[in-house]
């Protein structure tokens, strides 16, 4: 009853926050370069919750989460500009692609652990975006002319999704058994958790919602290349993570509203950005390793007067 | 002899890659992190030695000395005022912590001089020698050379100073080292030392045989070198040599294949075959995971 009752108090909210948006963007008080900043904290959310699955629940350490953001960005521009087909089919398609390479690189690559398992992720990022940077179907070096098709309406939905199905899945069995492993992944084992299964699915789900960002965030430009998805973007989308607390959705997701916006104004300056950037990587690392929030979430914050026995 | 062209080639960029390994190899022995900046170390040396030749108008060897000496005292900086605290942290933010640094040097850098390229001065008269049909060029003789020396040096200090024997016990096993009297903090600086010095002298070769430099220019051949530090197997300074010439040969072969383009993505998929299939590198033993 309370569950249900919680539920329908988060969708009216998200209901609100859409509803003052869209008639503020309607009424035109929200120009251009708001929507397009909005849009691109939309983008940001949804690659930083779904990295967060990976590195904050299950505790497998990935950093090549840029590459399924390409995945997903060229296999959509591919259906809407090349076979015409709807921008909703192609957002689709693009984040099951995504999780279809997750699934081709997850499976052999996560027998391996932390260390040897980031350079692993990277290299396969890496791969990735050569693959595309050889490809000329898909424009080469020179990139990709996509439509601009993607909206507030549409990027919205895309956070509910990715919010709605990563914390569904946080508070299920399956995601216990995630948490379980990145507590202790040999006692996980000694449980009789399925580690590598459960590894594999947090993995594709990661990569289907990266997909998913990548989808819109290609429809968001009018031309798509691979420069745009190496080393550094999965650096930035680890940043969010790292930042916003190893383990707390939404610590992933302030961090990511709190750096667009920054980054936004600092876009002029973008040596000052990553100067800034790294700064905080090595402070918070130095200080507070578990970042912001650690593995709270915000809605912990709000429960002083009632420790133990809620029911 | 097009074959043999090649091979020359791939030993003179491998021995670049072999020196940035050593430095990886040593630090991931001792203190069990991947160095993700050291790629900029390498850059910074490289930067130096750009200076000190074309600007104070140095000879190659004072540059050499000059960028080794700095990318030292750099290096342990770094493992100082960064790594020092991280001892006995997660695995995890040492990593993060690692990028942090990187990204740090790479763009502090930008913001000093901005991120265009700079074209490395003739350090030597650019001669080929003709070797039964191969072209030899006096460069890749110099880089060969400059690389052999710094190894067999490095080999004598590991093996027969009190150092090196310090920094293998540490490397073994860094609190019975500490029980024994080792200064385990002063080893690892040392090591930080030892292999910045080497990446700065990787550096300034670098900007020799390419001619052109930029800030960066790190991330590959960093990323690269660690390729070349877990193929012959990570923590072995052998290994590290090897793992780095077998990657300069690999690559060459694979331009002159045609496939120029894909070459990067042949250096990962290596590494990517040889976590799968072989984890701890040609040279390495299996060790089983203690519970």
């Amino acid at each position: 009853m309370k569950k249900s009752k919680v539920f329908w108090g988060y969708a009216v909210l998200a209901l609100v926050i859409y509803a003052v948006v869209q008639v503020l963007i309607s009424t035109n008080i929200l120009d251009i370069y708001y929507q397009n900043m909005l849009i691109t904290i939309c983008i940001n959310i949804m690659l930083a919750v779904s990295l967060h699955i990976v590195i904050g629940i299950t505790g497998q350490f990935s950093i090549g989460h840029a590459g399924f953001l390409a995945v997903g960005a060229y296999i959509s521009a591919i259906i809407t500009t090349k076979l015409m087909l709807p921008f909703p089919l192609a957002i689709f398609l693009g984040a099951l692609a995504a999780a279809v390479a997750g699934l081709i690189v997850g499976i052999p690559t996560l027998r391996l652990k932390g260390d040897y398992l980031a350079i692993a992720t990277l290299g396969f990022a890496e791969i990735i975006r050569i693959i595309f940077l050889n490809t000329d179907y898909v424009g080469g070096a020179a990139g990709m002319q996509v439509e601009y098709l993607s909206n507030w309406t549409y990027a919205f939905i895309g956070v509910v999704l990715t919010i709605l199905v990563i914390s569904n899945f946080t508070n299920s069995r399956h995601g216990r058994a995630c948490i379980s492993i990145r507590e202790d992944e040999i006692a996980a084992d000694a449980m009789g958790i399925n580690t590598t299964y459960y590894k594999v699915v947090a993995f594709a789900i990661g990569s289907f919602f990266a997909g998913l960002a990548g989808a819109i965030f290609a429809h968001n430009f009018y031309i798509i290349q691979p420069t745009t998805f190496g080393f550094l973007k999965s650096f930035d989308i680890l940043i969010y993570v790292v930042l916003g607390g190893l383990g707390s959705l939404s610590g992933s997701v302030i961090a990511a509203i709190f750096l667009t916006v920054i980054s936004a104004y600092l876009a002029n300056f973008p040596e000052t950005r990553m100067i800034i950037y790294s700064l905080v990587l090595i402070v918070v690392m130095l200080y507070r390793p578990t970042g912001l929030m650690g593995t709270k979430e915000v809605t912990d914050l709000f429960k002083f007067g009632r420790k133990g026995g809620t029911k | 002899m097009e074959w043999i062209q090649q091979l020359v080639n791939g030993i003179s960029l491998g021995s670049i890659y072999a020196l940035i390994a050593l430095g990886y190899t040593m630090v991931y022995g001792i203190i069990k992190l991947i160095n993700f900046a050291h790629g900029d170390v390498f850059m910074i040396g490289s930067f130096i030695g750009f200076y000190a030749i074309a600007k104070w108008e140095l000879g190659f060897f004072p540059a050499l000395l000059l960028a080794m000496t700095v990318c030292a005292i750099f290096g342990v900086l770094i493992e100082r005022i960064a790594y020092k605290r991280l001892r006995n942290a997660t695995r995890i933010a040492a990593l993060i912590t690692a990028i942090g640094v990187s990204l740090l040097i790479e763009y502090t850098t930008i913001f000093f001089r901005g991120a265009q390229p700079a074209a490395y001065p003739e350090v030597i008269k650019s001669k080929s020698f003709d070797v039964f049909g191969v072209q030899i060029s006096s460069t890749s003789i110099l880089i060969l050379s400059v690389a052999i020396v710094l190894m067999i040096l490095l080999q004598f200090i590991v093996h027969k100073t009190k150092i090196g024997k310090a920094m293998r016990a540490v490397s073994h096993d860094a609190d019975a080292a500490r029980l024994m009297g080792i200064n385990v903090d002063n080893t690892i600086s040392a090591t930080f030392a030892i292999g910045s010095a080497l990446a700065g002298a990787a550096g300034v070769i670098f900007g020799v045989y390419y001619t052109k430099i930029d800030p960066l220019m790190g991330v590959i051949p960093g990323v690269k070198a660690f390729i070349a530090a877990v193929l012959g197997g990570i923590g072995i300074i052998p290994g590290a040599v090897v793992g780095g010439m077998l990657l300069g040969v690999v690559e060459s072969l694979v331009s002159a294949l045609g496939f120029s383009l894909w070459r990067d993505a042949a250096a990962f998929v290596i590494l990517i075959l040889i976590l799968i299939f072989r984890p701890s590198g040609i040279f390495g033993k299996n060790a089983r995971e203690k519970v």
